[in-house]
């Protein structure tokens, strides 16, 4: 699902990633690590289509509305409640039966009781466990998660310990942490970003 | 699309931000310009209406992206199976929504300050607010991911919003306003397609 090549990312003279070769099929799991500044962030918005490679090839064998980009913001609107925001991407990705889909999601993360309430309100974890329901809405086939257990509370993070695991299956997955632990019993490949000098 | 443009509406509701800004702008400077006129100089008043105008949208296409540069939203729109220019036409209409509802109440002052407007001025606003929109919203959208956001937005709009001032000003004073009123609306018609056809390019990098 994603094939990597000698993919280079520079910004201006700097040069972020370097000679990433990167394979992720259909039903596979791959974790980025790497110590900060290394590139996780940058090679996974270049496989969600966010950012272009320098050189390299970089293949994708999935459309871009079957990507689910869990990036370091939440990607929604503060002034938009949670219900609201659901409901903008729901539209945005045409997802079939989107009000039942997003109520499933809010209850599942925990947010239902707070559906009402405006994303600016919402505490950091609040926000994660949002950006976690827009991420799974549209029941994407490739997964990019960049630090999906941050800000989540210790019921937060083993409920996206289950959830990872049920996911698992038919999708791909492309995790970019400092924690691969926590991930070890999803038995993934791991790519160790160096940094590139 | 329209859920774009209506998500937009909803957040100026909420937020209250950019509306009362342009109009508390746009009354101080047809005010200011009352007292800078004197006498009987109706030609300059019309000239002043565009500048009027033009800044005043200038200061709510400052703000047009705004929303989305905070959370990173863009990449989430980005990111969605719809036409990326889908996103540039929400924006627009959301933002022409906001110009015309400014100038309800800014045109009838203008008719209350200086003079009573002409159908042909008051079609050539409905034109030039289109071209203001398609321009500037495609502007707006380039300038929010640079650094010196507020500066560069007005450096490359007011140039690119030159003959809006021109086919206004010349549909306003001149007698047969046709010509000024086509090529208002060939200035709509290029910029619009340009700015629908690059904006893919725009917002990603």
């Amino acid at each position: 699902m994603i094939r990597a090549r000698a993919l280079e990312k520079r910004f201006g003279s700097k040069r972020v990633l370097r000679d990433v070769e990167l394979d992720v099929e259909r039903g596979g799991f791959a974790v980025v690590t790497g110590p900060n500044g290394s590139g996780k962030t940058t090679l996974l918005r270049l496989c969600a289509g966010l950012a272009a490679p320098t050189s390299g090839e970089l293949e994708l064998g999935v459309e871009r509305g079957r990507i689910g980009y869990l990036g370091h913001e939440a990607l929604v609107y503060r002034e938009l409640t949670a219900l609201e925001n659901l409901d903008l991407y729901g539209r945005l990705y045409r997802v079939p039966e989107r009000r039942e889909r997003i109520g499933m999601l809010l209850e599942r993360f925990g947010l239902w009781d707070a559906r009402h309430e405006r994303a600016g309100a919402f505490s950091r974890g609040m926000l994660q466990r949002l950006a976690l329901c827009r991420t799974l809405l549209h029941e994407p086939d490739l997964l990019l998660l960049d630090e999906p257990f941050n800000a989540l509370d210790a019921d937060g993070a083993a409920l996206l310990d289950r959830e990872l695991v049920e996911l698992r299956g038919e999708r791909a997955f492309l995790v970019a942490t400092h924690d691969p632990a926590r991930l070890a019993p999803l038995a993934p490949e791991h790519v160790a970003l160096a940094g590139a000098k | 699309m329209a859920a774009l443009a209506r998500k937009d509406l909803l957040l100026e509701l909420r937020g209250r931000e950019t509306l009362p800004a342009m109009l508390l702008f746009v009354v101080a400077m047809l005010v200011a310009f009352r007292f800078a006129l004197t006498g009987e100089q109706s030609d300059a008043a019309a000239g002043l209406l565009w500048v009027a105008i033009l800044f005043t949208a200038l200061l709510g296409l400052g703000r047009a992206f705004v929303p989305e540069r905070e959370q990173g939203v863009l990449d989430g729109l980005v990111l969605a199976p719809c036409d990326r220019s889908a996103i540039w036409l929400g924006k627009l209409l959301a933002t022409l929504a906001f110009l015309v509802l400014v100038e309800l109440v800014a045109l009838p002052a203008f008719a209350l300050f200086f003079e009573p407007l002409s159908g042909q001025t008051i079609a050539a606003v409905a034109l030039a607010n289109v071209g203001i929109c398609a321009v500037g919203t495609l502007l707006a959208a380039m300038a929010v991911a640079a650094r010196a956001r507020e500066l560069l937005l007005p450096l490359l709009f007011l140039p690119l919003a030159l003959p809006i001032v021109v086919g206004g000003v010349g549909a306003t004073v001149a007698e047969d306003a046709g010509r000024y009123l086509g090529f208002l609306a060939l200035y709509d018609l290029v910029f619009a397609i340009l700015a629908w056809a690059t904006f893919e390019y725009v917002v990603v990098e």
